[in-house]
């Protein structure tokens, strides 16, 4: 399948008045042309600053990234200098935040908002661009776009601001679309919307999207494939199946149990404890810690990856040989 | 628009009511009057003059008929130089002190609005440390201070600049200077602090997604948005300048309204007292109400009328 990005052994580093933290820690992942991969971890795991890395948009001189490539298309854009990156941001790569309430500017109505990028990037006449500006408050389902063009954002509800914030995300036909935590802020019955709309711009667009969540409810609705984030590093990556019913690693396996089933009765099982210090991230497995089968080597050996499949990777010592025997020797006790 | 601008220009009528009558009533209690010179004149004399200038009545009636010479836009004549009416001074003076004022105004808010933004840009950079240490010294010295430093210095010493009164361009930058230094710092420094934390709204992070240069996000994105506390404080600096100019105007003998002022208070000139108090509450009175509109224009969420409501 065609690549369209590729992110290879990726560090972000940032400098503070406490040290250095090291935010993303050898990071690799692609995305094929059209699909979704999810990106789930908790706050704090690196995910976001992943996406950030991917748009250029790490904020110097704090952040650099230390090493790794980002091949987009081929083309390496962590070589690219800010100027250039310009010219990708917003036409080939575009980005929806988190929060729909602070995403738009409070003083500039939306259709200038919605206008701007096309007409920076694109060079088309301020009545094209509305007439496009109109074509895509028509895909995300805003009723009324002529009108509402004139509007501040004050005067939209949440999940219709966040409905014109993926319009000015695709306005200018991105083939990417980094999704940052997009439906986080926006209540349940809205989120479904939004979701749905995901589903139908793909369908319509054909546009490939990162969706950066925390939320394995939203993952399991869009995602094509999924790659766990931990500490900086991913740790399991894998298709949708893979992920819901083959969890290898333990963190993943965590992840699952500690979402509420329907299903289900019992209570949830939390992950005890807290991901590691990321100003000195331990050498070995960050989840030992917090692992219920860590052994001696996961504190002194990062492991290496282990492919199950062609889809399914993993790193963790459990995959290794003796520990299957191990284990599989205990479990017929 | 035009029903809130009404009821403002209504409670502008208020307030002015209050402060003429706080005026008067200071104006009377203060020990003294025009007439009691040390070369004193025959008791007849002085209580003919008092009568032509209804200085014999009781107090109410002397409020009342000032209130009607007011409202009639007719400030009666000056006690001091009888050839001159309140009107006339005003007229020869405003200008003078107007332009002062204005030209201050318009180099304060430019060259602080700039300074801030270039420190916000350059957050903890050199030209940050710079402009913001000179912000300080801005704020903290005294224009009255400044301007006999700038005299003594590019005046007297270097002959730059003319010493003293109004005639031309060069007349004026010395008065601009020493006037607009101190309202530049304050504005230099909210600037700054405001594009800071404006910088870090997403909004600004999606403009920059949105690949638009530099440039376009400080104009377009983020100085609308932190100009609105420099707009809320563009009141009270109106007025410091205001009255700011009263001093500087002493020091370099410049013929606008606030040698009057000063003049007319300690010569217990009452018609001038009056009419100058008056007149400057009324034109502060309108510029805020300009800087109030001045906000809604800024900012689309404060509506200045209730009718039109957004929908949520």
């Amino acid at each position: 399948m065609d690549r369209i990005l590729e992110v290879n052994d990726l560090h972000v580093h940032f400098s503070t008045y406490g040290g250095t933290v090291q935010a993303v820690r050898g990071v690799s992942f692609h995305l094929n042309r059209g699909e979704t991969l999810a990106i789930v971890g908790e706050s704090g795991c690196g995910k976001s600053v992943t996406s950030n890395a991917i748009m250029g948009l790490i904020p110097s001189p704090s952040g650099k990234i230390v090493n790794g490539s980002i091949l987009f298309k081929g083309e390496d854009l962590t070589k690219f200098p800010e100027k250039k990156m310009r010219t990708i941001r917003g036409v080939d790569i575009s980005m929806i935040f988190q929060d729909p309430m602070t995403a738009l500017n409070p003083t500039l109505t939306i259709g200038t908002q919605l206008m701007e990028g096309l007409i920076q990037h694109k060079k088309v006449s301020a009545k094209e661009a509305e007439k496009r500006a109109i074509e895509m408050m028509e895909l995300v389902g805003i009723p009324n776009p002529k009108e509402r063009l004139k509007h501040y954002p004050h005067q939209f509800s949440g999940g219709m601001r966040q409905r014109i914030v993926i319009a000015i995300a695709l306005i200018c036909e991105p083939e990417l679309l980094i999704a940052d935590e997009p439906t986080t802020a926006l209540d349940v019955t809205i989120q479904a919307q939004i979701l749905e709309l995901f589903g139908e711009i793909q369908e319509k667009t054909g546009v490939s999207i990162i969706l950066i969540t925390h939320d394995l409810g939203v993952v399991a609705k869009i995602a094509d494939r999924i790659a766990v984030m931990y500490a900086g590093k991913i740790i399991e990556t894998g298709t949708k199946r893979d992920i819901f019913y083959r969890p290898q690693h333990p963190y993943t396996k965590g992840l699952l149990h500690s979402v509420p089933r329907l299903d289900e009765r019992g209570e949830l099982e939390p992950i005890d404890g807290t991901p590691p210090d990321l100003f000195s991230p331990p050498i070995g497995c960050p989840f030992t810690a917090r692992c219920p089968l860590a052994m001696e080597v996961c504190n002194k050996v990062y492991p290496a990856t282990s492919s199950l499949s062609e889809t399914h990777q993993v790193n963790c010592w459990l995959q290794d040989e003796r520990a299957k025997q191990l284990l599989a020797a205990a479990a017929s006790k | 628009m035009f029903r809130y601008i009404l009821k403002r220009l209504l409670i502008a009528l208020i307030t002015l009511w209050i402060i003429v009558t706080i005026t008067f009533v200071l104006m009377v209690s203060v020990p003294g009057s025009p007439f009691n010179s040390e070369q004193t004149s025959n008791e007849a004399i002085q209580a003919n003059l008092e009568a032509h200038y209804n200085l014999d009545k009781p107090y109410h009636i002397q409020y009342l008929l000032y209130l009607k010479s007011i409202a009639t836009l007719d400030l009666g004549p000056s006690i001091k130089q009888p050839s001159q009416t309140v009107n006339d001074l005003l007229g020869r003076g405003f200008p003078i002190s107007f332009e002062l004022g204005m030209v201050t105004i318009i180099v304060a808010v430019i060259s602080g609005i700039l300074l801030g933004i270039l420190s916000a840009l350059r957050h903890n950079g050199i030209i940050d440390y710079l402009a913001m240490g000179f912000a300080v010294l801005g704020i903290s010295i005294p224009n009255f201070i400044l301007a006999t430093f700038l005299i003594q210095q590019l005046a007297v010493n270097l002959k730059i600049f003319p010493v003293a009164t109004w005639s031309s361009p060069m007349h004026m930058v010395l008065p601009v200077i020493a006037l607009a230094t101190g309202p530049m710092a304050i504005i230099a420094r909210l600037t700054r602090s405001s594009m800071l934390e404006v910088l870090t709204q997403d909004y600004i992070k999606m403009a920059r997604a949105k690949g638009l240069s530099p440039w376009k996000i400080t104009i377009k994105h983020a100085l609308r948005n932190a100009l609105m506390p420099v707009v809320t404080i563009m009141g009270t600096l109106l007025a410091g300048i205001l009255t700011g100019t009263f001093v500087i105007e002493q020091i370099f003998a410049i013929p606008g309204m606030g040698k009057y002022f000063v003049e007319s208070v300690n010569q217990r000139d009452y018609p001038v007292i009056m009419g100058t108090t008056v007149f400057y509450s009324a034109f502060l009175i309108f510029m805020l109400l300009l800087v109030d509109i001045a906000y809604g224009i800024l900012d689309p969420r404060i509506k200045l009328h209730k009718k039109e409501g957004g929908e949520g």
